[in-house]
């Protein structure tokens, strides 16, 4: 059947408005501003952020690990929902898809600022040794990338040779490089059958690939001896935490993008509705392994254990903590569980609550841990006794969240977002079924 | 025609000369394998020496059969910066019954690795385990860790562990990502944040010009510090090498610091020598934080029947503090 115009001029990528040009060049200039003050801290030295000797890592590793995690939303959507046959993913898909690869991307490039000596990265290729957990970041995080970059491209194949037609005559420079990466799809049945089964091949791949990457970022902690990460629950509690701040995310994405590109005859409340229960299970999953991380220790009352814990509870973090655990968890949790919550716009807030509670959630992981060592912290300057970012780190952590935007931003500007080979495919096959029901009905 | 001969005799005489070259070889390696297989008869002369074998028995053998073997004495004495000094195993002991934080140690460490960051290597705690339970003095070095777990976390084997205990770091080879800090259960490491800031013609810099080669940065851990690299304290490789004490241990005035060879059994604080595991029965030593099966190299003497008040230490005591600047 031929797809109708309708549906790719509904689809198919267009210009940005105004609105979408002050976006994009904000965020170029938030980049810009953060690769300036990467650049001097390179030159000075990581004298510039607020990190210390007690507290060594700081939001260069938090906002790592929320990469980390955000790209897990691949994964946890478009692989776990299309086994399990949950035909309401194909709007949404894309959107996860492109959320990963942004986010993964990102990821790989935030560990690096907080390298010490970045002139040395090749070491970790010349001198590498399997035994360190950081190795295995290095192996499992490219491995990732490139499954993610495969999970989006192949189901884009047939709507890029779309797009080549659609943009003949509009903006044939654009229709070639959508030819090009077309491959010369051509819709024959063989073009197909090989790209199916890649797709399968790639969906299920990402599954093991993506638990693998959230529990090496687990494992970055639980192989160290500190209180609060010596936990036997890092994993399981990682990956969870992913899923939550993975689908939080394509909440969030998911709402401005239907906005912004007038998709709500496409993404409908039926679709936020569905992924709205989602998201809840993974929160119930999400409090399950919170509730074995900060609760269950109390019972035995080791020492360490307990001064870590009260220091979350009611020492210099606790604000945080309970927003964290509060907004970020259990309001979306109730606002959710009711139908009138998983409307769009609760949607999108409780999204961004997620999003935000999630991010500072990493911040609580690394931080209050690292400012309770075993030893006193003693004969060292008093500032080292707390940590808040500094200028240099938070300029340089906005402009890598800016940067992953501005990915996101990119690809929707050139990419359908709805997928429209698939969606012609389904609107086709409902009305076979309808004409099948009509007439098995009439008679 | 004339051409035609030509080559003919060219011909010729090449084949020859292959044929021959072809001969020759053929021979000598013949010649070589029929010498192998009479050799032994060829070559027994009456020439008899009596051995004696490892397990004390005499025994004859042919003079020709005794061939010099050359002793490889390179793993005995040779010393390898990564492997460390050879059969050698150098722990330390600590009495936290004689330390009232005199803070010389600290000091002297300070000076002789040119630390100028904020955070000393070698740090005294002010320590108390309970309300009811007495205050003591504890100075802590790097533990040396048999199973050190800074060791095992690092990605690029630039800390590592030498046969002879010693737990070091390669400044040039450290990427600064900081995890084996997060892997010490001591708190023992240090990272340099900034270029280190040793003032233009401080006492410090005119030392260094003098004292080291600025390169052998394994052995002098941290000097010069390297901007973006972890340090820590190194036992002093450089002093043991010319049989001489770590800083800390001759600093020391209350002779706290013991430091020997384990092989040895025995430790020295400069006054006195003793058996180090009679020391550590007779006196019930212990190592931080056992439980964690880090195996510290570096052993504790409790604070006991003590000589000291702690409150004299006291007045020493600088909590946000442990290394003096310089100007």
């Amino acid at each position: 059947m031929e797809i109708s115009n309708k549906l790719i001029n509904d689809l198919a990528p267009t210009k940005f408005g105004k609105r979408g040009v002050i976006w994009t060049i904000s965020l170029i200039i938030i980049s810009i501003a953060g690769i300036i003050a990467y650049i001097d801290q390179v030159v000075k030295g990581q004298v510039v952020t607020n990190m210390n000797d007690y507290a060594l890592w700081g939001i260069y590793i938090s906002n790592f690990v929320f990469f980390v995690a955000t790209s897990f939303v691949g994964a946890v959507t478009v692989a776990v929902l299309r086994l399990t046959n949950n035909a309401w993913r194909t709007p949404i898909v894309r959107i996860a898809e492109i959320i990963s690869v942004a986010s993964i991307i990102m990821a790989g490039l935030t560990i690096m600022i907080d390298m010490g000596r970045p002139d040395r990265l090749l070491y970790l290729f010349i001198h590498g040794r399997m035994q360190s957990p950081i190795i295995w970041d290095v192996i499992i995080i490219p491995t990732y990338i490139v499954i993610c970059l495969l999970l989006l491209y192949f189901p884009l194949l047939p709507d890029l040779a779309i797009l080549k037609n659609h943009f003949s005559k509009t903006n044939p420079k654009l229709s070639k490089w959508y030819g090009i990466l077309s491959l010369n799809w051509s819709g024959s049945e063989k073009q197909k059958s090989i790209q199916l089964k890649s797709i399968q091949i790639i969906a299920i791949l990402i599954i093991p690939a993506g638990f693998v990457l959230q529990t090496v970022d687990a494992w970055l902690f639980s192989t160290l001896f500190r209180v609060g990460w010596d936990s036997t629950n890092m994993g399981a509690y990682f990956i969870s935490g992913a899923s939550v701040a993975g689908v939080g995310a394509l909440v969030t994405v998911m709402y401005v993008i239907r906005r912004a590109n007038k998709l709500e005859a496409y993404i409908t409340d039926y679709h936020f509705d569905k992924l709205g229960k989602f998201l809840v299970l993974t929160c119930l999953i999400y409090l399950y392994f919170n509730i074995n991380e900060y609760v269950i220790p109390e019972f035995t009352s080791k020492k360490e254990e307990i001064t870590h814990l009260n220091h979350l509870y009611s020492g210099q973090y606790a604000p945080l903590f309970w927003f964290v655990i509060i907004g970020g968890l259990i309001i979306p949790i109730i606002v959710l569980l009711f139908k009138k919550g998983r409307k769009p716009l609760p949607m999108f807030y409780v999204g961004m609550l997620v999003v935000i509670g999630s991010w500072w959630k990493r911040f609580l992981i690394v931080t209050p841990t690292l400012l309770q060592p075993f030893l006193p912290i003693q004969g060292v300057p008093e500032s080292w006794h707390h940590y808040f970012p500094s200028f240099h780190e938070w300029i340089i952590t906005f402009a890598t969240l800016a940067m992953a935007l501005l990915i996101i931003t990119f690809l929707v500007r050139y990419l359908p977002i709805v997928p429209i080979q698939r969606t012609a495919d389904e609107q086709e096959e409902t009305e076979i079924n309808k004409s099948v029901i009509s007439k098995t009905v009439t008679p | 025609m004339e051409n035609n001969s030509k080559n003919n005799r060219r011909y010729f005489l090449d084949n020859g000369l292959k044929l021959g070259l072809a001969a020759i070889i053929g021979g000598i390696g013949f010649s070589k394998i029929a010498s192998k297989l009479y050799g032994k008869q060829d070559n027994n002369s009456n020439n008899k020496i009596e051995l004696m074998t490892t397990d004390g028995t005499i025994v004859e053998v042919d003079a020709s059969e005794v061939v010099e073997v050359t002793h490889s004495q390179d793993h005995e004495t040779k010393y390898n910066l990564r492997e460390g000094m050879p059969n050698r195993k150098f722990v330390m002991v600590i009495d936290l019954a004689k330390c009232k934080n005199a803070l010389k140690c600290q000091s002297a460490c300070n000076k002789h690795h040119y630390i100028t960051g904020e955070h000393a290597w070698l740090k005294v705690y002010k320590m108390q385990e309970e309300e009811d339970t007495a205050p003591y003095w504890m100075p802590t070095t790097c533990m040396h860790c048999d199973h050190p777990a800074c060791v095992t976390v690092c990605p690029v084997d630039a800390t590592f562990k030498r046969r002879d205990g010693l737990v070091l770091i390669d400044n040039e080879r450290c990427i600064g990502c900081r995890f084996c800090m997060a892997a010490c259960p001591y708190s023992t490491r240090v990272f340099n944040w900034s270029e280190p800031d040793y003032g233009e013609s401080s006492e410090i810099v005119m030392h260094m010009n003098m004292a080291h080669e600025p390169k052998n940065s394994i052995e002098f851990a941290g000097m010069p510090s390297k901007v973006g690299t972890v340090d820590k304290c190194d036992f002093c490789p450089h002093a043991i090498k010319e049989n001489e004490l770590p800083h800390c241990v001759t600093a020391c005035p209350n002779g706290v610091f013991y430091f020997g060879d384990k092989y040895e059994d025995t430790v020295t604080n400069g006054d006195e020598t003793l058996q180090l595991s009679k020391l550590l029965k007779d006196k019930s030593g212990y190592r931080l934080m056992e439980g964690l099966g880090t195996k510290p190299s570096v052993y504790y003497l409790p604070p006991v029947n003590r000589l000291v008040d702690f409150k004299d230490g006291l007045d020493d005591f600088r909590n946000f503090n442990s290394v003096e600047k310089i100007n």
